[in-house]
């Protein structure tokens, strides 16, 4: 089980720089942990609790809420196939059985190579493109069987590894804001001026 | 009808508090606070509203919206939950229109649908708020018939609660005071929507010293304690409102019994006090009054095991033994563990014998001229400018007070400066807080006081001053004459005693305080040294709580002969001679005084164990005996000449008795003991200076009796900082010989970057090799070597 790295920790250290209060930046810190292992460790989330200055049950708690965190490990490639009405009526049911028989695994499983996780998901605002579904949360739209083998060999080939990055990178293209241009972390009760961006302009 | 002058009305009128607010509940006018809840007006109105999540100790959240009443509003009445809507002027509530009802109706039912309905396998069932409500306000039929939710129950959440999740009715209440009150938010809401759940982080358990209180403060039976599980039903329970004696905090508690057995402690809200907390040490060791262990029977020491003899027998045997006795060489020690009134007979037949050699402390504590300074309650230093805390880790010692600060503190109504050896649970609290090693308070002190902020901060208003024995391998002195160095620096701040034994302070009140200086030290120093010929232990175990290992045993193998008055065969009580049974906790009725001084009553509740008598009654027996009667036969007697010889006990013992919050007896004319700054002898750079504190759980005897609290002590340690554990080459947990020029024990190492460079903190009493060892009485502070093996 791991901890964040080294590197992570100076990443987490400047995250919670952006931010009055170190906690707030928990779930940024929950994110960066899951991008590192694929999923959350219970040693992230102790790290995360020393790091934010909480216990380790306050940021489960927290994270726990959150349906896109996962505790278990998943594969490479999370795929949350659509089982609500638009797309049960385009085919969506099928296209689960066929899922389910072309990788070898239930809903919810993930196949012994660590590469794919199967998931059934509540709607995910596609309904004029049912069935649809999501791999690591990137849209594939009216998804007959054949275009789910496709998508499954593609996968496999590494051909959309520029496409589709592994399971918990939240982003290709990090955040970074050089220390000269923040405007620098003020508690809210601190707070006795317009906001910055207004740059000295009176409040609407 | 008479005319009235508005004029003439108005100049007589006395002026309206500008914070009250008159409002109208169900069509009569109550006067309520700006800022009161609706339901808090209400309930000082007596019009009752069903609730489970609002608990008037704890922030408001309006979790189970199950106190829905009707507010008249500008657009008619409007249905709001009453624990989050305040006061306002004019306001008109209704708590029983057919609406409100309908709507508690609904709520009920929507808190019932997923709960198991179990009652009659409940704990909680007869004392239940969910199904004394389900009843009152409740439709009585549920439309729900499709599965519950199923979850394993119960599971344990920590050695001493288990949590039922089917029965939650998430409220909040228990994760609240987790976070708001005990401030060890080891317990959380986790999951979402219908799976929401109360957890602990995994193989994290929820191991608060408050733990306790979240299982008297669950509204169902989703929380139980382990010590009372299937113990009993509510209403086979018999109790007496009381106050715990485990520490001097003095918190009010009910004892429950049932079938002659105690079975609970709840938590009583004392506003002074304890505001309905209590540690989990004092809310479980009542398992140590029922243990199979306690003594039933006076025993006479024959060869090196014990005989049961009769108190006739025994009290025969050590009257002659004090009449034989060379007049001076009878010593008392003890006492504080009893109450004010077996202390007072004590102290009464000690003056009555002429023994000078007394003290209700055995070195751990401070001197009793603490009480002569000018003396702070606990409301008072919640309520001061500023806390200085020269004392040991509250939450270890005292946890209610320790509870009391923190919650003043994070409501910013005080500021804490601490000056301590090590990190303690107020330290992220304070406003500011140095670490000062053991031997160095004083000149904290004095550096502190020449800060110009921490001048100016303490110049701003009240100050109080916490003290107490914060490491047993320091003498007192240091901490008294750091307390004297504030007092020097600020006159007018007051102080607050945090000594730490049960009735300490009522003991030293009543005649058990040392004479002359001759205090428990120089008691056992005499008695090593063949000058005391009948020792007397009162409730005291001299051989596991004074510091000094090797003088404890020195003194009572010295002595003459030893008489143990006990509820146990303790460490001490083993070597003596005569062992008389002492009532517990619980088994007799009295006073006791907690360290702010103030006067509450303890009760009994079930009948002493075997023969065993209460402290004062054995006074007066042997007293009788040796022909200082007192004519005493009664509590009522002890009490009646108690509130003849002592001052500020007459309108207190009697009439105190009965009430909740008791009575502060005040120290007349308050002065002050200079306590020059001891020297120190610098140490060698290789050497570590030692801090040996307690933890809450250790080897007490009513915690090592207590078979829910037994396991929870820490055990022996050594803890440093990981660049010292560098430095002395040895890995995390290994052994490491601890040694000094008197001994040399074997500890398990532990590194912890909280603990400042060259101390070593070492907790006292604990299982395993004992750090008193290296104790002596005349170091004023102890340094050690720490090696590795």
């Amino acid at each position: 089980m791991a901890r964040l790295t080294e590197e992570n920790v100076r990443l987490a250290r400047e995250i919670i720089g952006r931010y009055p209060k170190p906690r707030s930046a928990t779930i940024p810190l929950l994110h960066l942990a899951q991008e590192q292992d694929g999923h959350i460790t219970n040693d992230a989330m102790a790290h995360i609790g020393e790091l934010v200055g909480a216990t380790s049950a306050e940021v489960y708690g927290t994270a726990s809420f959150y349906e896109m965190f996962k505790f278990e490990p998943v594969g490479k490639y999370l795929i949350n196939i659509c089982g609500t009405m638009s797309c049960a009526l385009m085919g969506g049911e099928e296209l689960m059985h066929h899922a389910e028989s072309r990788l070898g695994i239930h809903m919810g499983g993930t196949t012994s190579d660590g590469l794919f996780t199967l998931e059934k998901a509540e709607c995910q605002a596609a309904c004029t493109e049912a069935p649809c579904l999501q791999v690591n949360y990137r849209y594939r739209y009216r998804v007959t069987s054949e275009n789910f083998d496709t998508l499954i060999d593609q996968l496999q080939a590494g051909e959309l590894n520029s496409e589709i990055p592994a399971h918990g990178t939240v982003a290709s293209v990090r955040q970074h804001i050089p220390a000269d241009r923040g405007v620098g972390a003020v508690a809210p009760e601190d707070v006795t001026e317009g906001p910055a961006w207004l740059d000295g302009k009176a409040a609407l | 009808m008479t005319t009235i002058d508005t004029n003439t009305e108005a100049a007589e009128m006395p002026e309206r508090d500008p914070n009250a607010v008159s409002i109208t509940i169900n069509g009569r006018t109550v006067e309520a606070q700006k800022g009161d809840l609706i339901i808090a007006a209400a309930d000082a109105a007596d019009e009752f509203i069903p609730r489970f999540c609002y608990h008037p100790r704890m922030s408001p959240v309006g979790m189970c919206r199950q106190c829905l009443v009707e507010v008249e509003g500008p657009r008619g009445p409007m249905m709001v939950v009453s624990c989050m809507t305040p006061v306002a002027e004019g306001q008109i509530v209704r708590t029983d229109t057919p609406q409100v009802k309908r709507a508690q109706e609904g709520m009920i039912e929507l808190l019932l649908a997923n709960h198991p309905l179990d009652c009659p396998v409940c704990d909680k069932g007869g004392e239940c708020p969910l199904q004394d409500q389900a009843f009152s306000h409740g439709a009585g039929e549920s439309r729900f018939v499709e599965e519950k939710r199923h979850y394993e129950k119960p599971i344990a959440i920590s050695e001493l609660v288990f949590l039922d999740r089917e029965r939650c009715i998430l409220c909040d209440r228990c994760t609240r005071f987790a976070d708001e009150v005990a401030g060890d938010p080891l317990i959380s809401f986790t999951q979402r929507g219908n799976n929401t759940q109360v957890m602990t982080f995994p193989d994290e358990p929820f191991a608060s010293y408050f733990s306790g209180n979240v299982v008297q403060i669950c509204p169902v039976g989703a929380l139980t304690a382990q010590p009372y599980r299937f113990k009993a039903r509510p209403w086979d329970l018999e109790q007496r409102e009381s106050t715990c004696t485990t520490c001097s905090v003095g918190c009010r508690t009910v004892v429950q019994s049932s079938r002659d057995e105690l079975l609970r402690y709840q938590g009583v809200d004392s506003d002074p006090v304890n505001w309905g907390w209590l540690c989990d040490r004092g809310r479980f060791n009542f398992q140590s009054v029922n243990s199979e262990d306690r003594l039933e029977s006076p025993q006479v020491k024959s060869g090196d095991s014990f005989e049961t003899t009769s108190w006739s027998a025994a009290l025969d045997t050590i009257s002659r033994t004090i009449r034989h006795a060379t007049p001076g060489s009878v010593a008392i020690l003890g006492g504080a563990r009893g109450t004010n009134e077996d202390a007072f007979m004590w102290a009464q037949l000690a003056d009555a014998m002429g023994v000078t050699m007394r003290d209700a402390q055995l070195d751990d504590g401070l001197p009793a001229s603490i009480f002569n300074y000018s003396q702070a309650t606990i409301d008072a230093a919640c309520k001061a400018a500023t806390v200085i805390l020269l004392a040991p880790d509250l939450k270890e010692e005292l946890p209610v007070l320790h509870i009391r600060l923190r919650d003043a503190a994070e409501k910013k109504k005080i500021r804490i400066i601490e000056i301590s050896a090590c990190e303690t649970g107020l330290t992220k609290h304070a406003w500011r807080s140095v670490r000062a090693e053991s031997g160095t308070s004083v000149t904290a002190v004095q550096q502190l006081m020449a800060d110009p902020v921490v001048a100016a901060q303490i110049a701003s208003g009240s100050v109080v001053v916490v003290a107490g024995r914060a490491n047993l391998a320091e003498g007192a002195e240091h901490t008294m004459a750091a307390v004297d160095a504030v007092i020097a620096a600020v006159p007018t701040a007051s102080v607050l005693p945090a000594l730490r034994r049960g009735n300490v302070r009522g003991a030293l009140t009543l005649g058990l305080a040392p004479q002359n200086g001759n205090d428990a030290v120089s008691i056992l120093e005499a008695s090593a040294n063949g000058h005391v010929e009948c020792l007397i232990l009162l409730g005291a175990d001299p051989m596991n709580d004074v510091a000094d290992a090797d003088l404890a045993r020195r003194g009572i193998a010295g002595a003459r002969f030893v008489v143990a008055i006990d509820t146990f065969l303790t460490q001490s009580a083993a070597h003596a001679d005569i062992v008389l049974p002492a009532s517990a906790y619980g088994e007799k009725d009295g006073t006791t005084m907690n360290l702010e001084g103030r006067v509450t009553n303890v009760v009994q509740k079930i009948t002493p164990r075997g023969t065993s008598r209460a402290d004062w009654m054995i006074a007066a027996e042997l007293g009788f005996l040796l022909g200082h009667d007192t004519d005493v036969t009664t509590l009522a007697d002890v009490q009646k000449l108690m509130a003849k010889k002592v001052a500020g006990f007459g309108t207190t013992t009697t009439a105190v008795a009965v009430k909740r919050d008791g009575v502060v007896v005040s120290i007349p004319t308050p002065t002050r003991t200079a306590f020059a700054a001891p020297t120190i002898a610098a140490r060698n750079s290789y050497e570590f200076r030692v801090d040996v504190s307690r933890k809450l759980y250790d080897r007490a005897v009513g915690t090592i009796t207590s078979p829910a609290l037994v396991n929870l002590a820490p055990g022996a340690s050594v803890t440093i900082h990981p660049l010292d554990l560098e430095r002395v080459g040895a890995a995390e947990g290994a052994n490491v010989r601890v040694s000094n020029n008197h001994s040399s024990i074997v500890l398990p190492v532990r590194s912890n970057e909280k603990v400042p460079r060259g101390t070593a903190v070492v907790p006292f009493n604990q299982p395993g090799a004992d750090i008193r060892e290296l104790v002596r009485h005349g170091d004023s502070v102890v340094d050690v070597r720490i090696e590795s093996m």
